[in-house]
């Protein structure tokens, strides 16, 4: 198994966020986590990255490795990759630089040859192909001034040059008009492979018909609450998180912390 | 726009450590130059006699404690005691080894280290001491008319003391495309010493020069420089003068950059503090042309213990003049940084148009910052703004950059390069760029993180 999650627990103080997440996804295949504003779906994507912010509780195993032992840093090296919902802006710091410092960290970690500009060079313009950029991005500070939709294409140029084998994207649909959605759905379904895992998590199906899902969970309350094949995307679309109630075995329509 | 109620700024007193001073230094020193030298030196020891040297009750040294440089017994420097300043370090100091260049040691010319041939038509560097020998016509007025209300008894001091430093003088309309730098090395022995170099650059008429000063001095030496610099900028002129302060950490430096403009023209004071125990940067510019424009710009990066204060006035005399200032601060370790930056609207100033800006980096939990951007008004018709900020490194950017495989310390360093990067984009001449951005790189730098080409 890629990645064994299995009664994973978060909070920020004493909030409560992640309360059981228990999710099997294996290598070549396709995750789509769905859920509600607040179900703690980018919480889970946080914590997979190594955000520092939670404390956590829970066995999370990537190839059988804790994760949990292994920085930020680390994590990237071993192959784990999170395209950020709100990606950061960097002023002062060229995105070509970036991109290359990033590489050839993993790559130095990874124990192979770091690349020199040219080499990088020749890398990127193959992969911004694929995400339909320019070189123009390369020469502009990390994401400062970029438009929703141009970060979020950056986010899946990271990845293409990263060359995860887990990619958890959070939310990298939200704020994109369709062309911005059909570029980025391109770039994550080029690198779709047998040996390369990818958890999507999306508030809105739309993004599902472009990557099609191996397997859709919903999570509410801080748990995944269902699992189903990409039917159940559609099934949400047409009645809404508030029908989870019938199938599920948590109640979603309950505040966190409330009592019902 | 922001109007703040005007102090008047009265000199708090120490007069019995400013006479122990003058005890340990010998003064009055003997003295040769014109006679109005001789006054001048004379009437700025009885003021300093008076007003005492500066304590933290003087609204602009707050924040600045003078105990560790008056419990050093220092004595004055003089010329003609040649230490042999290692060749490597004044290379090292050297942004272009082909620049006009004037070198002092501790305090006085040194003619064998610097480089004064090929000079252009219309263009005089020379050392101060050359010009006091020939009478220093004109030069009447930087040393007799320093003291109004705004200086304190370090400038007095130099005053009394000032026997040598660069003179540069620009004739009309003549314009020198490469900086000429001027490199002031500390290097004392056993007996800590205090250079007091003097330097005067005068612009002429749309004459056009930049000049690159540096501090530097031998490691593990107590030294102090108590240095001024006149620049007076005739109708239409423009100088362009960059400071790289990285003298010992074991010595103190206290310097007066003092600037007067004429109308028309354009003045830029950029300072990189790197170096020094307790250093104080101080720029003064007097807008007194209309339509003048400057901008004073600086960086400074204590750690360990080091002290930096930056205290700026720029005051606005004549009309339609327009000032920008923008220092940042990175500090480090048990660093303090001070930013006093000050700017004075006169009367009959309309159409103003000034702003300061100050941010800080704090990189440890024990670095201490105090900013005071200030402004007072005394016209209607003007536009000022200004601002301070102080903060820590971006947590998310952190993790963004670790996200993506970049370790730790790399991503740190690397945060904190681009807090500084806008200093460096500000640099127009390229050989001047790269030199600092190695003496950034050594700074801030970490293994395994390479930083050049960060903004390509």
């Amino acid at each position: 198994m890629m990645l064994h999650i299995e009664n994973l627990h978060a909070r920020i103080g004493d909030n409560e966020i992640l309360r059981g997440v228990d999710l099997d996804v294996a290598a070549g295949e396709v995750h789509a986590i769905m859920g509600p504003n607040g179900s703690g779906k980018s919480t889970l994507a946080n914590v997979l990255a190594g955000h520092e912010a939670y404390d956590t509780e829970g066995i999370v195993l990537f190839e059988g490795e804790d994760l949990f032992a292994l920085s930020p840093e680390d994590r990237a090296a071993s192959g784990v990759f999170l395209a950020f919902q709100h990606p950061v802006e960097i002023p002062g710091v060229g995105n070509l630089y970036f991109l290359r410092t990033a590489l050839n960290s993993v790559r130095r970690r990874r124990g192979l040859d770091e690349l020199d500009v040219m080499q990088f060079l020749a890398l990127a313009d193959d992969r911004m192909k694929s995400v339909e950029m320019d070189r123009s991005f390369m020469n502009r500070s990390v994401n400062e001034g970029f438009s929703g939709g141009e970060k979020k294409r950056n986010e899946i140029l990271q990845m293409s040059i990263l060359e995860p084998k887990l990619a958890i994207l959070d939310e990298t649909d939200s704020g994109l008009d369709i062309d911005a959605l059909r570029i980025v759905a391109g770039g994550v379904n080029a690198l779709r492979s047998p040996d390369r895992a990818m958890v999507v998590i999306t508030h809105h199906q739309r993004l599902l018909d472009y990557i099609v899902p191996d397997r859709v969970h919903v999570m509410a309350g801080g748990r995944i609450v269902r699992s189903g094949d990409k039917d159940l995307a559609l099934e949400l679309e047409e009645y809404g998180y508030s029908e989870l109630n019938h199938a599920g075995n948590g109640d979603p329509s309950v505040p966190v912390g409330a009592t019902p | 726009m922001t109007t703040v109620t005007f102090t008047n700024p009265v000199p708090a007193t120490s007069t019995s450590a400013a006479a122990q001073l003058f005890a340990t230094l010998g003064l009055p020193p003997s003295v040769s130059g014109p006679t109005w030298l001789a006054q001048a030196r004379h009437e700025s020891l009885e003021w300093a006699k008076v007003h005492g040297l500066p304590t933290r009750k003087d609204e602009d040294w707050k924040y600045t404690r003078l105990d560790a440089l008056l419990d050093v017994p220092f004595e004055r420097a003089e010329a003609g005691v040649s230490h042999q300043v290692a060749l490597a370090t004044l290379e090292a100091v050297t942004v272009n080894p082909l620049s006009t260049r004037v070198v002092f040691v501790n305090g006085y010319f040194a003619p064998n280290l610097s480089s004064l041939h090929g000079l252009k038509k219309g263009v005089t560097v020379t050392s101060l001491a050359t010009v006091l020998a020939q009478g220093a016509v004109g030069l009447e007025r930087v040393f007799s008319t320093a003291f109004d209300q705004y200086d304190h008894a370090f400038t007095a001091l130099n005053t009394a003391l000032a026997e040598d430093g660069a003179y540069i003088q620009i004739a009309a309309d003549t314009v020198v495309d490469e900086p000429i730098e001027l490199v002031f090395l500390s290097d004392a022995r056993d007996t800590p010493l205090v250079s007091s170099p003097r330097s005067v650059i005068l612009a002429g008429p749309r004459s056009s020069a930049s000049v690159i000063e540096t501090h530097a001095g031998v490691t593990g030496r107590v030294t102090w420089t108590n240095a001024v610099v006149h620049v007076l900028l005739d109708e239409g002129a423009r100088v362009d003068h960059f400071k790289i302060q990285d003298e010992p950490d074991t010595g103190f430096h206290l310097a007066l950059l003092d600037v007067y403009q004429g109308p028309g023209s354009q003045f830029s004071s950029s300072s990189i503090m790197l170096g020094s125990k307790v250093a104080r940067n101080e720029v003064h510019v007097h807008l007194e042309g209309e339509g003048s424009r400057v901008s004073v710009d600086g960086l400074y990066l204590p750690r360990d213990e080091q002290h930096h204060d930056n205290v700026v006035l720029i005051e606005h005399v004549a009309p339609r003049c327009v000032s920008h200032q923008l220092y940042k601060g990175i500090v480090d370790g048990r660093g303090h940084g001070v930013f006093n930056g000050r700017i004075i609207v006169w009367p009959g100033a309309d159409g103003t148009d000034a702003n300061q800006t100050n941010k800080n980096l704090l990189l440890s939990e024990y670095a201490e910052i105090d900013t005071r951007p200030r402004l007072e008004i005394f016209t209607d018709d003007v536009k000022c703004t200004h601002g301070a900020a102080v903060g820590a490194l971006d947590e998310e950017a952190l993790f963004y950059l670790r996200s993506r495989g970049v370790p730790r310390e790399a991503a740190r360093a690397l945060l904190t390069h681009a807090f500084a990067r806008e200093m460096l984009d500000r640099v127009a001449s390229e050989s001047l760029r790269t030199h600092v951005e190695t003496l950034l790189a050594e700074r801030l730098s970490v293994d395994g993180l390479v930083i050049e080409g960060m903004l390509q």
